[in-house]
This record gives C-alpha cells, structure tokens and sequence, in this order.
C-alpha cells in the first residue's frame, strides 16, 4: 500500500519478479497485479494495491485499495521520503486498523538530493513498527525488507482519531525525524519548470513528439529490414512454396496461400499463411514494438502528466481532461490498448467522447503503415491530407460531442512527479505487456479476418454485395463501385482493405477519400470489442452509429471539395 | 480581502503563498487536504495554462495541476 507514484510497482517487482507495470500515471494500477513470493519456506501471496493517498476513497482506484485491506495479513506500507508529511496520512490510517505492518522508506537517495534526511531508527522507534530504508529502482533495501517482514506487528497504542488528529500527529513526528536542508536550484527543477510552462513547454513538446515518432519509424524500419523480412523471405518463403506444390489448385490453396499458380508475394497474395500472417506480424508488430518502447520511456520518465498539463485545455473543449491524451497515443500504436485506457478517465461521457474519437479518428499501426504504402508513392501532400482531415475531425467532433452527450466533465488535479531515471527492466516489461494485447487480442481478430474473406470471396457474397453498393459509390464518394468490396471488408482487415484499393487505379484524390472513410467508419473488429466491454452495448451503438454517418458525411464532403456537385 | 490576500488563480507566477482558506464542501477540503493541500501549508504557483487552462503548483516538494474552477476557491495570502 501507499500514495501514488512512490515506487509500490518497483518494489512489488522487486519482490516478486512479475510482470507488473511501474508507471507514472493516475489509474495503470487499477486493475492490480498479484504476485507469489518466497519468505524462508513459504510461498505467500502478495499484492500489489493501487496508489491512495487515504482510506477515505475519492475514486474507484482508491476503493479498491481499500476493500483489499480487508484480506491483508501483512501491510507493506511504501513511503515516499521526499514527501514525508503527506504519505505518513496514509500511514496512520492503516495503522489505525490494527493489521501487522512494516514500512519500506522508499526514494530515500533521491530525498537526499534535496536536502532531506530522514531518520528512519527515530521513524520505526516512534511508530513502533519495523522501518527499513530502500531504493527500488537498483533493489538496495529490498532484502532487509523482506527480512523485517517477521518482525511486522501491530501497534495497539494508535488509536482512531479524527483528521485533525491525524495532522497534528504527522506533524510531531515530521519535527522529530525529518531534517531539510536549503538547496540551490539544479539543472532538473529548472528543466521541470521549462517543461510545464507554456512559453517554453509547448515548443518542447512538439519537439519532444517530433522526435519520438522519428525514433519509432526509425527503430521500425530497422526491425523490418534487418529481422522480420529475411525471417519472412529466407525461412518462410521456402515452407510455402514447398506447402504450395504439395497443396496443388483449388479451394484450401486459395484459402491458405492465395491464387495457384501465381508468384507468393507476401503483401497480396491474400491467403491465411502469406498475408493473413505477414501483414500483422512484419508490417505491423515492428512498429507496435518501436512505439510502445518509446512511449514507455516517455511514461516512466514522468513526461507524460506535464504533457496532459499542457493539452488539458484543448481536451477539455472536447469534454475530456488531460488526460484524454494517453487513449489517443496508446491508440496511435494500436486501438486495443487505447480502448482499455478510456477506463483511466473518471466519467462515462469522458469514457464515451474518448472512445468514440479514438475510433473514428485515430489511426493505428497497422492502418498508418497502409496509408503510408498506398499513397506514399504520390508524395507528402496526399499523406498529410488524410491526416489534416482526421486531426480536424477529431477537434471537431470533440467540440460536438462535448456540446451533446450527457454528464459532467471533471477539472483535472494529478500529482505530477518529478522526472525520474526509468528503469530499464521496468519499461521492457511494460513494452512486452502491450505488445502481448496487440498479440493476444488482435493478431487472431486479424487472421480469423482473413478467413473470413476468403471464403465469402470464394462463395461470391463479397463481388454481390459490391454490385450493390456500387452506384453509391460513384454518386456519393466519386469512387469506382469496385471501391465498395473493399470498403466492406473493412469491416473485418481494414489493412487489407487499403491494399486491395491499389490494383484499381483511382487517382490520389480518390485514394485520399476512400483510405479516410475506411479509417473512420468502423474500428477492426479486435478493437470493437473492447468497446463493448468498455461502454457496453448501448453506449456502444450510439458511438458505432456516429462513427458510420461520420464515414458517410466526410466521404462526401471530400467529394464535394475535391470534383464538385455529382453529376 | 486585504491587498494580501488573493485566490491561488490569481496569484501571479512564481509566488510564494500561504494558504488560508479552503472554499467548498467536505469532500472537496478532504481530496485537497491528503495531496497535501491544506490549511498553513506554503505553496508556490509554478505555471498558468493560458485561455483558463490549469494551473501547476508545488506544495511539499510536490509539483500538483489543478484546474482553474478548483484553484479559485483556495484562498492564500502572499509571503514574501
């Protein structure tokens, strides 16, 4: 237990070796991680709760701290050092419940770069329960933690007291252990004042963002040249061939592979064992990999509460908070993730306008990569105007939907920590945690896609359901009716669905069109998903509703700016 | 209100303050009060979003965002 932010996740994994993951935003530990541990020979259970700063919930998170309390044997209590006075509330509470406890004095080195000195002997004498000092990020203390785990007990003479009590308590100990010394401003506290201001932050932040997108495409592209490709063309193009030869013509190698005879090319070829399997895993997977590194490091550093700092204004036009930004960047790499992230904002038409703009306007991995391939050969102008239109939609619909849907939408107040040196081991693992989503939840969404396509293009439904749309979409959208077909299977790969936009020849106009109406009319079939779990099903047709005529009224539109009136 | 006294909203940047008062209910004081954001306590008002953005404050060696409706009703008076 402890307040949020002070190192519970470092610690816990210290403790246990699981995958936990230390973050620096409100709500990661929400949903909280177990873990087994070995005290001499005993294997125990041991919980990581989420962050609270009393046993008096102010939110769901908080709640669940508390009710975990209520199964605990043991209390390891984290204490931030830097900022004794206000976690020692915490302390006190938990001491008033009478349940065996010890206190781990986390973050004591960086105390010490500020000034503060904390006697942690006088600290354990006073509240007469076993006080260890440690540092989680390089594991010192961790051992005598563990150790002074026999020793944990109660300290009967701490009586329940009201919070007036309880600050004048703090406020005796604080007077007895706690030294602080006066200290010259450093390069961080200045580099943390730059970063928040908006003079200077708000440049740093473009740039800050700039950057890490160049090092995700860069890391990308360096993981698909030199590991994914060969792996592909050198190890696995044999096997196929080979498979294809065994398989001979027919329905199971149209299904598997794709059209007999014809060279495998792994991008069109379309079959459950090239495409179905080389798209998510080569194209896509590099730079989901790349980008959730990256964000990690932007995490665990403590960047991103000053970012949501500096946006808060803009997301609160769009009926969210700063914290809106972390669904649209997590939903940059991949939706699923995002769409799990909506959970961290505090009511249902945050929750809603969140989710509804993610999927309408927030393009991910998979789907950059394909509007990158499609229309990249015809220059930056056509890229950055798909792009311009989805950005726009996102501010504009955030305006609307801020303007309509029902509830309140809460002023933001988070800690915002100081910045931190991540620990490596942390961030891989929070990286594999997410890569794992996209691995688990989308990649069989993807492959069962492909299948399904496959045999309703066998059966002939896919080229019928083409010829009827077909005239909608010359005189809505300015496409050919083939467009249709694809715009169809958008529902199940949407990747998919821009690559088979490439043999028809459209202009660039019509590709900026159809690639923007498939990225906004309807999440993949993974991410659909997750939002029904997240809003449930009303909230969810409502948003899938919106989503459609968005599709339809911005086709148009387009169409309108780019050829005029349908003749 | 004497001269000294203002809301943290408007307190100009890089201020040392003391807060005095906390305006609003019980459960408003309690959320503030465990962040540290209490009665006595000095606070510091490091950053201002512009067009009424949040404000960033530090309070124990604790850097806070609050928005701007939640900063209006702390009552501090300047400390030189």
């Amino acid at each position: 237990m402890g307040n949020p932010n002070v190192g519970k996740s470092v610690v816990f994994s210290r403790l246990t070796g699981a995958n936990v993951i230390a973050s620096n935003y409100p709500g990661t530990t929400v949903d909280y991680a177990k873990g087994k541990m070995r005290i001499a020979d005993e294997v125990v259970e041991i919980i990581d709760a989420p962050g609270t700063y009393s046993l008096e919930p102010t939110n769901k998170a908080e709640e669940v701290a508390s009710d975990m309390l209520n199964e605990a044997d043991i209390i390891i209590n984290v204490v931030d050092a830097t900022n004794l006075e206000r976690n020692l509330y915490l302390t006190l509470q938990l001491l008033e419940r009478h349940i065996p406890m010890v206190i781990a004095l986390n973050l004591s080195d960086e105390a010490c770069h500020l000034g503060i000195t904390v006697d942690s002997q006088k600290l354990q004498t006073i509240l007469d329960i076993p006080v260890t000092n440690t540092c989680a990020l390089t594991g010192e203390g961790i051992k005598a933690l563990v150790d002074s785990l026999a020793n944990a007990q109660v300290n009967e003479d701490v009586k329940q007291t009201s919070r007036e009590g309880r600050w004048i308590e703090i406020g005796s100990i604080i007077e007895k252990v706690e030294q602080i010394q006066h200290r010259h401003h450093t390069f961080r506290d200045r580099f943390e004042d730059m970063t928040i201001r908006p003079s200077t932050g708000i440049p740093l932040a473009v740039g800050i963002i700039v950057l890490a997108f160049w090092f995700v495409r860069m890391i990308g592209e360096l993981l698909i040249s030199y590991l994914f490709d060969p792996l592909f063309e050198i190890l696995y193009k044999p096997l196929i061939e080979q498979l294809s030869s065994a398989l001979g013509p027919g329905f199971i190698h149209i299904l598997l592979i794709g059209e007999y005879g014809s060279e495998i090319l792994f991008d069109q070829s379309l079959g459950m064992l090239t495409t179905g399997l080389y798209v998510p895993l080569a194209m896509v997977l590099p730079y989901i990999i790349a980008f959730y590194f990256i964000l990690s490091i932007l995490e665990d550093t403590g960047y991103m509460p000053r970012l949501a700092t500096l946006v808060d204004n803009l997301f609160h036009k769009l009926g969210m908070h700063g914290h809106g930004i972390i669904p649209l960047f997590l939903g940059l790499g991949c939706n699923v993730p995002g769409a799990l992230s909506t959970r961290t904002l505090e009511t249902r038409k945050q929750r809603f306008i969140s989710a509804t703009l993610l999927a309408i306007a927030v393009p991910c991995m998979a789907q950059t990569a394909m509007v990158f391939g499609v229309l990249g050969p015809y220059g930056v102008f056509y890229l950055g105007l798909v792009f311009l239109v989805l950005s726009i939609l996102y501010i504009f619909m955030g305006l609307l939907l801020n303007k309509f849907v029902k509830g309140s939408s809460p002023e933001i107040f988070m800690e915002v920590p100081p910045y931190r040196r991540p620990s490596f081991q942390a961030i891989l693992k929070k990286t594999w945690m997410r890569i794992r989503w996209f691995i688990r939840e989308a990649i069989p969404f993807l492959f069962l896609g492909v299948l399904i396509i496959n045999i309703l293009y066998y059966i002939g439904i896919l080229q019928l359901i083409g010829v009827v749309l077909s005239p909608f979409m010359e005189v809505l959208f300015g496409l050919p009716g083939e467009a249709s077909t694809s715009l169809v299977i958008g529902f199940l790969r949407k990747d998919l669905a821009v690559g088979m936009l490439i043999p028809l020849g459209m202009t660039p106009l019509q590709l900026v069109i159809a690639v923007t109406m498939l990225t906004i009319y309807f999440p993949c079939v993974a991410t659909f998903s997750v939002l029904l779990r997240e809003l449930g099903i009303k909230d969810m047709i409502r948003s899938t509703l919106i989503m459609i005529s968005v599709a339809v009224t911005v086709g148009f539109l387009l169409r309108l700016v780019f050829f005029g009136l349908p003749v | 209100m004497n001269s000294q006294t203002t809301s943290l909203a408007n307190l100009p940047i890089r201020t040392n303050a003391r807060i005095i008062e906390i305006q609003g209910g019980h459960g408003i004081q309690q959320k503030l009060e465990v962040m540290g954001i209490r009665v006595g306590k000095r606070i510091t008002l490091i950053s201002k979003q512009p067009f009424r953005g949040p404000l960033t404050i530090k309070v124990c060696n604790t850097l806070m965002t609050i928005g701007r409706g939640m900063a209006q009703r702390i009552i501090v008076e300047v400390v030189s």
